[in-house]
């Protein structure tokens, strides 16, 4: 095996993870910058580099945010690895990935992760089948390719997401059958405590609520305080049903979107075994870090939405910390530079973090979306595991999701419980009267990409 | 098979078509979409069918997290074709349940390494 030594490998080229790198890179350390996609940008940015002036534009300010981090990072001597897919990362710091079908490593002083985050799982009845995709999804389809469903649309759930989603529809001419909103009175009521420090992050809540009243206007139906939701339908989507005030409504729809917040990617931090805990105000587990966002494992840090969720802006800054805290790591500046520059960025961390406390309370997505209370609601879509099934191991005697894995494969196909993770802790926790933090999550091991045997031989 | 599809282009962006065929049926698409973008917009309504019960399933995530747009392209299972650009001539063959499997086909593909 060949492995090339360097000083830092940043994975993930997201908004941390290009800020992280390039900071880096002008302070004279040799960086490598791996990323599965195409092009730099992350989700959030996904196709900023690609996508014309009229896209840019459909798709909002916030979105063009992108530029200039695409642009310092082009500029830079980062060495960015596209279609790189990282497959292990061990507690030595060696770095596996594939990329045009070889396996290449490096032996890096550092490690800077930066996976960021993936969509909440929504499992209710109906979710696998054709038709249905996260609003997270529909929106790369519309960055990356231009492209929007047609024939009737439904977007589901809560969260600022699929708001700024149907906000972009709009704009690109897609008509939005309904919006159909979990969020509940008591939502509202709940985030109410935290509004007066939101308000000191207004030009967040002023988005929020442009986004809404846009919806609004363009006479979106809007259903408030949906429950019970359940996506008909035998090969593909027909409906999406739910009740509102004890009132049954049925929408049909070839195309459901579905959306309730995003939650920490942890399978590189899981995989190297690092200290993580649940977090009770993002119904989510998140990596342990300093405010350098070093984990327990010696020179690896972690930055961005997969150390929590905090929005793009966040991320940034936290990327540009991490490899402050990393430099100093490796000798090349001194506490007292490393802080000084810190200072200005830790302020604006501060100014970007204030909404958050208000946004988790408000979009906290509902019990029954994240503990199907049916049975026969698949959970582990590869394995095709339900909600019952995991309740039924209880009962047998299965104590956390390790040992629901072998009592029926449960987040054992391809996406390596990905889809089935947080659900899996829950419900456990649930049926148990225990705390998610208690029930764990499920151990993961590399590879974390699927890689074939001549794949792993061509190293 | 491909039928009408459930997605059109808001915007055209001097993008060129190129050809490529799935299961056998040539299709065509336009260039720098990913195969899983450039399959829904042709009109692909589903990608595989699971190894379980063989439900259908198509594209979920499209960031290569749920691992529903696996397709064989270019003879090769099971890849992700959220994260694959399409090329000209690329042949993609739907997975139909467990008969196409990654343990069937020429080549294994490894899941979980025990330590």
């Amino acid at each position: 095996m060949n492995l090339e030594p360097i000083d830092v490998v940043v994975i993930g080229a997201g908004p941390a993870g290009m800020a992280g790198a390039r900071t880096l890179a002008e302070l004279g350390i040799s960086v490598v910058l791996l990323d599965e996609q195409v092009a730099a940008g992350g989700q959030i940015y996904r196709g900023i580099a690609s996508a014309s002036p009229a896209r840019r534009e459909m798709l909002g300010t916030d979105y063009g945010d992108g530029v200039p981090l695409t642009d310092a990072l082009k500029g830079s001597t980062v060495r960015h690895e596209t279609g790189a897919s990282v497959w292990q990362v061990t507690r030595e710091r060696q770095v596996h990935y594939l990329k045009d079908g070889r396996v290449r490593s490096f032996a890096a002083k550092t490690v800077l992760l930066a996976t960021g985050a993936m969509e909440r799982p929504f499992p209710i009845p109906g979710w696998t089948l054709p038709g249905v995709m996260t609003a997270g999804a529909a929106q790369i389809l519309l960055k990356t390719a231009g492209i929007g469903p047609q024939g009737p649309v439904v977007l589901a759930g809560c969260g600022p997401l699929l708001y700024l989603l149907g906000w972009q529809y709009l704009r690109a001419g897609i008509e939005i059958s309904a919006l159909v909103d979990t969020s509940r009175r008591e939502d509202y009521w709940r985030a109410r405590g935290h509004l007066l420090k939101a308000l000191r992050a207004w030009p967040y809540l002023r988005k929020g609520i442009s986004l809404l009243r846009a919806l609004r206007k363009n006479e979106v139906p809007h259903y408030t305080g949906a429950e019970g939701l359940q996506i008909e339908g035998e090969a593909q989507v027909q409906a999406l049903s739910f009740v509102v005030d004890g009132q049954q409504h049925r929408l049909p729809a070839s195309t459901v979107l579905l959306h309730q917040g995003v939650v920490p990617n942890i399978q590189f931090t899981q995989a190297l075994r690092a200290q993580h805990r649940w977090d009770d105000a993002q119904l989510c587990f998140v990596p342990e870090t300093d405010h350098w966002g070093r984990l327990d494992v010696p020179f690896i840090s972690a930055a961005g939405d997969g150390t929590g969720i905090g929005g793009a802006q966040v991320a940034a800054l936290q990327g540009q910390l991490a490899a402050l805290g990393l430099a100093r790591d490796l000798g090349r500046i001194t506490p007292a530079q490393r802080d000084s520059r810190a200072a200005p960025l830790r302020d604006q961390l501060e100014k970007n973090l204030r909404i958050r406390p208000f946004l988790d309370a408000l979009y906290r997505p509902r019990d029954e979306n994240r503990i199907p209370p049916r049975d026969d609601v698949t959970i582990c879509r590869c394995e095709e595991v339900t909600a019952g099934d995991i309740r039924r191991f209880v009962e047998l005697g299965c104590s956390g999701p390790n040992q629901a894995k072998s009592f029926g494969r449960c987040g054992m196909g391809p996406c390596q419980g990905r889809m089935c993770g947080l659900t899996v802790t829950e419900i456990i926790a649930k049926t148990r009267g225990l705390s998610p933090d208690e029930v764990g999550y499920f151990r993961i091991r590399p590879p974390i990409k699927p890689i074939t045997l001549g794949e792993l031989a061509s190293g | 098979m491909p039928t009408d599809s459930l997605f059109r282009r808001v915007d055209v962006d001097g993008s060129r078509l190129i050809t490529v065929t799935f299961d056998d049926q040539p299709l065509q698409v336009p260039s720098g979409l990913t195969v899983a973008a450039a399959l829904l917009l042709a009109g692909v309504r589903y990608f595989r069918t699971s190894p379980v019960s063989g439900e259908a399933r198509a594209p979920y995530c499209m960031m290569g997290v749920c691992f529903e747009c696996l397709v064989e392209i270019n003879g090769v299972p099971s890849r992700q074709s959220c994260l694959i650009e399409v090329a000209d001539g690329m042949r993609i063959r739907s997975q139909q349940g467990a008969r196409d499997l990654p343990f069937t086909a020429s080549e294994p593909v490894v899941m979980e390494v025990q330590p």
